[in-house]
């Protein structure tokens, strides 16, 4: 009997002492993120901010004492390799959860080995079907492309302008805004009169846009990421169109302002709230990690964050809030991920659910207008 | 096989041979990597060794050049995802529509184009594969456009389904050696010996009593279709595809693999493959200056190994282990 309990305090002494050792080691998080190749405007941005923050939280001590490692590959926007890397991740270097990739289209390849291998993802992708329907191990930190539009048709509707053109890029993000655009449109009282398309190297859009001035409709609104959209607002002003220009939240950059130089004044756009920060009301809960994000990125690139990174950086603040509630592995992170309520982040504020994982409301977007080569809140 | 055993001449016998040891050794491979993202890699590879088969049957041995295949390797990705999700079709049957399509639109394409040569020959080939791309993205309702077509079902068979890196590794590598066997057969019969005749002159050809024009057409087709079960293949691999894989840059990947491994030669085009695919995972660890290396490699090769890995890899071994100076021999 008594040789029985020493048995049992050294199992004991054992197994605690084993897992002192256990917790001292690292959490290895993932990420893929495109930062070369034609997405790299994304994945740049997203890379900086996660090793920032990583960096950040690792010189502060890590979370509950143990720090954390992030492994980032270079996806350069192939879905194959985004797939390859996925793997290589998981069974390789035994990562506990994903952040990335950058686009729809990488992401929806990477979804079912993220569920396979059952491994939490949380993308940094826009497109709406990425957690509809609900996907168990899937979770995004990007604004849906739905409430960007919904924003738009709002102001709209306000503004009593029922009629739109909508020029869209033939890419997944293109794709996902103009699916929107013609799904929402009923439900504002707006008509779409003229739909095209524009492919994403074109250089020239004039073909199409004196198509949409012979439609007189009472907004165009472009769906695209830059060069595409500088492009459309210098070739409008060259054919002399007056139509009120709507962007998308994918130009959201002091990039896009510098690209269309003149043309972009009078533009209006959704974005997140990052490129307005300071001209946040002191009462909204964003300012405070918005504000501490955009002086931590210009401090460490000398160059703006904007909400591309604010996807990484939400995402690995998820993660740390995660494991700040005590878990450490996939399934661990996973559940508390879920429960994650009123978390003031860079792209809103995430409530995530059982019935929701991507976690945010209409709010996450604000409608700016371009003016002085600036940014300005549309009330 | 049987024709290679019957017809019994040393060389086909040590093609076979040679053949049967590389099929052993694929086939223990996994024992090795089982389980690790190599195993991953390795499926690609068999992919990659597939769609180089074709096109070297092609450039290599027609002299025929293509800047198009990943058009052909997309539409089979496509019509079979396409079968196999919106029509629930059996994957099993999918894959033989696919390539019979495929085969069908490359032999009726093929008449016109593959009377150009050279120059405007790449050129069409080119403009084909952008214009199977451009499809590929703008027919969404078809294909899901960009964002991709996803929830392809994987392959089954007798109960099992291919769903992990193992399994596909046999299935694919399979095919892939089936396609090799047909290719090295092919390449020692008498339409190989005719088609390295119209890659020599095709007037000589001509008047040896080759029907050049149409035999061209034919290893066009016949390219097309092992290009599009490749893709078929692929497709049910990853259960998700999107036309960013088979974009231009893919054609041309295609086309190095096909140069670095060796024109005119099947084992070549495994060589490249393999380089291809395996060389930016190796190099992954230099972080940024995997280009710039990778690169390098690429010219270096070339420039010293101009007939392809194949010739390039027993030349250097030559030069390493002759003795050096040649005063004994003198």
């Amino acid at each position: 009997m008594n040789v029985k309990f020493t048995h049992y305090v050294i199992a004991a002494a054992t197994l605690l002492f084993s897992s002192n050792v256990f917790a001292a080691a690292p959490i290895k998080i993932g990420a893929l993120f495109a930062v070369t190749g034609p997405a790299a405007f994304l994945g740049e941005p997203e890379r900086n901010s996660a090793k920032m923050v990583i960096d950040e939280i690792n010189k502060a001590g890590g979370v509950k004492g143990r720090k954390l490692e992030l492994i980032v590959y270079d996806t350069a926007g192939d879905a194959t390799k985004a797939v390859q890397l996925a793997t290589k991740l998981i069974k390789d270097d035994k990562v506990v959860a994903i952040i990335g990739p950058s686009t729809t289209g990488e992401t929806m390849a990477v979804i079912p080995v993220a569920e396979k291998e059952q491994i939490p993802l949380i993308s940094c992708s826009a497109g709406s079907k990425i957690t509809d329907p609900i996907k168990k191990w899937v979770f995004k930190t990007a604004q849906n492309d739905a409430l960007a539009v919904g924003r738009i048709y709002e102001y709209l509707q306000k503004t009593k302008q029922t009629s739109v053109s909508i020029l869209t890029v033939s890419d997944g993000f293109g794709a996902s805004g103009r699916e929107q655009l013609k799904v929402q449109a009923a439900k504002y009282g707006i008509t779409v009169v003229s739909d095209d398309t524009y492919g994403p190297k074109d250089t020239d859009m004039t073909a199409q846009l004196t198509k949409i001035r012979g439609t007189h409709s009472q907004a165009i609104i472009c769906w695209g990421t830059n060069p595409g959209p500088a492009v459309i607002a210098k070739n409008a002003r060259q054919l002399g169109i007056k139509t009120p220009l709507f962007m998308s939240h994918g130009v959201s950059s002091k990039k896009f302002i510098e690209l269309a130089g003149e043309a972009a004044e009078g533009i209006k756009l959704p974005s997140g709230k990052v490129v307005v920060a300071d001209l946040l009301a002191n009462s909204d809960q964003q300012k405070k990690p918005l504000m501490a994000f955009v002086k931590d990125y210009q401090k460490h690139y000398k160059a703006e964050g904007d909400h591309f990174g604010g996807h990484a950086w939400d995402a690995v603040m998820l993660i740390r809030h995660a494991v700040e509630n005590g878990a450490d592995t996939a399934t661990g992170i996973r559940d508390q991920l879920e429960k994650i309520k009123g978390f003031a982040g860079i792209g809103g504020s995430f409530n995530y659910s059982a019935q929701d994982h991507a976690g945010l409301a209409k709010d996450a977007f604000v409608l700016v207008e371009i003016k002085n080569k600036d940014w300005v809140i549309v009330k | 096989m049987e024709k290679l055993i019957r017809s019994g001449s040393n060389t086909m016998k040590r093609d076979l041979l040679l053949f049967i040891g590389f099929s052993v050794l694929i086939m223990v491979a996994p024992q090795l990597f089982a389980g690790g993202y190599l195993m991953n890699v390795l499926v690609f590879v068999g992919i990659n060794t597939m769609l180089a088969i074709a096109l070297n049957l092609l450039l290599g041995y027609a002299g025929q050049i293509s800047l198009g295949h990943a058009g052909f390797f997309g539409l089979g990705a496509y019509i079979s995802g396409i079968l196999t999700t919106t029509f629930s079709l059996n994957p099993w049957l999918a894959m033989p529509i696919a390539a019979l399509a495929v085969g069908c639109l490359a032999g009726v394409i093929g008449f016109p184009i593959l009377k150009l040569k050279g120059h405007y020959l790449a050129m069409a080939s080119l403009g084909l594969g952008i214009i199977m791309y451009i499809v590929f993205n703008e027919t969404v309702e078809l294909t899901g456009g960009p964002s991709g077509l996803s929830g392809i079902p994987n392959m089954k068979l007798a109960g099992v389904s291919f769903d992990s890196d193992v399994k596909n590794y046999y299935l694919i590598w399979g095919f892939t050696l089936a396609v090799m066997l047909f290719s090295i057969n092919l390449a020692n019969s008498r339409v190989g010996r005719a088609l390295r005749a119209v890659h020599d002159s095709e007037v000589a050809a001509q008047v040896l009593g080759v029907n050049a024009r149409l035999l061209k057409v034919q290893i066009f087709a016949l390219s097309a279709i092992i290009s599009s079960l490749a893709g078929s293949l692929y497709a049910h691999t990853m259960t998700f595809i999107s036309p960013a894989s088979f974009g231009f840059n893919f054609s041309i990947e295609l086309l190095t693999m096909v140069v670095i491994g060796g024109l005119g030669s099947i084992y070549g085009s495994f060589l490249g493959a393999a380089l291809l695919t395996l060389l930016p995972e190796i190099l992954r660890g230099a972080n940024d200056y995997d280009i710039i290396i990778y690169g390098g490699l690429l010219v270096l090769m070339v420039m010293y190994m101009p007939g392809g890995l194949v010739r390039g890899i027993p030349d250097l071994f030559k030069k390493i282990f002759k003795p050096k100076g040649g005063a004994d021999h003198a």
